[in-house]
């Protein structure tokens, strides 16, 4: 093992801490629904919906680095765990997304109604 | 032993095992892999829901409308509190589960046996907080009829509140035939049990309630449910060919039918990981117990199980996102 095996309880409570106010703001974003938020639009999303993701990110970050301990990892590790699901996520949403896009349209301008 | 826990005095042989060119051990590095693979199971899951929302964007139901249960709290409108005390419920099991993989680092035993002991407890009522959830999803609250054309119509009154099917819909003299085994359909070729109420009945019911009004699966600028007005309402019930109560994966009174699909197959799936958890966190708890690791020095297992767990909790906050959230 590479790191040291000191006990890092104090991390992991503030790491708690951590995620339990990003996930309570997200719970009342998500109640109160600003209208000033979310129906403001920035590249295609509006920032209440950027803020959710953004949070999530977030969130996902702290679990993999502190929780899953990636932080104690070789970079090696890291990067070949973490740069292929980046990747390949960003490519399917990409791909999906413009193509559900895409059909969207096709239903709203086109005489089908509903097929499929 | 070996096979489970390589340890790092094997430095000479280069290709004879014990090389750990990430200083991860095999089965560490294994569990990280699993898990890439399992990521990318579930994104795909989640950007096929992306897929299909983008393909209805306009008439996807609403989760607030959709999730506001909380338990002893019959009739009260509470939307996303109940999935926040899930989120927090798996968060803090993640917690116990890394304070057990600390407690591990110590050999300490005792501790890490009480720490895997709670967050098994936090992935049962986890589990089982979901199983609640998908009751009343599956049960629904309003009922709604569906078009011939597929679309969904639900009741609202004047104010735009909800209306349940009970609260309106007529009994009418019986139209439905007590049909015997030999002339039976529906129990024969579908499993789908007829509705409470007829279309018709329902139909009947509205006519005879002046104020109500439909609501469509449409959503306005505002993100609102488009309402009709009443003539509009009245021509557009005229096209109903089923009622629809809660929901199934065949239709839902919540409005597209790929939401509750969706819906099942992602908790589902995600519920399927949990509990699988649960199960792998059990016989590793009864290891601790044993003392296994304690013969062993090293409590990898426990990490190893902990990044499972851990991978599980990181779902759920995308889900969390997905499904609630956006």
């Amino acid at each position: 093992m590479s790191h040291e095996h000191v006990s890092n309880t104090k991390r992991i409570w503030f790491v708690f801490g951590l995620l339990s106010v990003v996930t309570t703001v997200e719970v009342i974003l998500g109640i109160l629904k600003p209208e000033s938020l979310e129906f403001t639009f920035f590249i295609g999303l509006n920032l209440l919906n950027w803020i959710f993701y953004i949070l999530t990110i977030f969130k996902a970050y702290y679990i993999v680095w502190a929780f899953m301990h990636m932080e104690g990892e070789t970079s090696s590790l890291r990067w070949s765990v973490v740069a292929p699901v980046i990747f390949l996520v960003l490519y399917l949403l990409f791909i999906l997304l413009t193509e559900g896009h895409y059909i969207y349209g096709v239903f709203k301008d086109s005489t089908i109604k509903w097929n499929f | 032993m070996e096979a489970t826990v390589t340890t790092a005095n094997n430095e000479e042989k280069t290709w004879g095992g014990g090389n750990e060119p990430l200083r991860a051990s095999y089965g560490k590095m294994m569990m990280w892999f699993f898990i890439v693979s399992d990521a990318l199971t579930f994104s795909g899951f989640l950007a096929a829901y992306g897929f299909s929302r983008f393909k209805f964007i306009e008439t996807w139901p609403l989760a607030d409308e959709v999730f506001t249960h909380f338990p002893f709290m019959h009739g009260v409108d509470a939307p996303m509190y109940y999935v926040a005390l899930m989120t927090f419920i798996l968060i803090f099991s993640s917690v116990t589960m890394v304070l057990a993989v600390d407690a591990g680092h110590q050999l300490k035993k005792t501790k890490v046996a009480i720490y895997m002991f709670l967050t098994i407890i936090g992935g049962l009522i986890f589990v089982g907080s979901q199983a609640w959830e998908w009751k009343n999803f599956i049960k629904g609250e309003f009922g709604a009829v569906e078009t011939s054309g597929g679309s969904l119509l639900q009741f609202v009154d004047k104010d735009g509140k909800r209306v349940a099917l009970a609260d309106f819909a007529v009994k009418l003299p019986e139209q439905r035939e007590a049909l015997t085994r030999s002339h039976g359909t529906w129990f024969t070729e579908s499993a789908e049990a007829p509705a409470t109420y007829s279309v018709a009945e329902v139909q009947a019911g509205f006519a005879a309630n002046p104020d109500l009004l439909i609501r469509t699966e449409q959503l306005t600028a505002k993100k609102k449910k488009t309402i009709l007005t009443r003539e509009e309402s009245i021509a557009r019930l005229g096209t109903a060919k089923y009622v629809v109560e809660g929901a199934n994966l065949t239709r839902n009174e919540y409005g597209s039918k790929l939401f509750a699909d969706f819906f099942f197959f992602i908790t589902g799936f995600h519920g399927f990981h949990v509990f699988s958890g649960v199960i792998i966190n059990i016989i590793i708890f009864f290891n601790v117990l044993l003392g296994t690791y304690e013969k062993r020095r090293s409590y990898e297992m426990v990490e190893k199980v902990g990044l499972y767990w851990h991978f599980v909790d990181l779902v759920w906050v995308f889900v969390f996102t997905v499904f609630y959230l956006v």
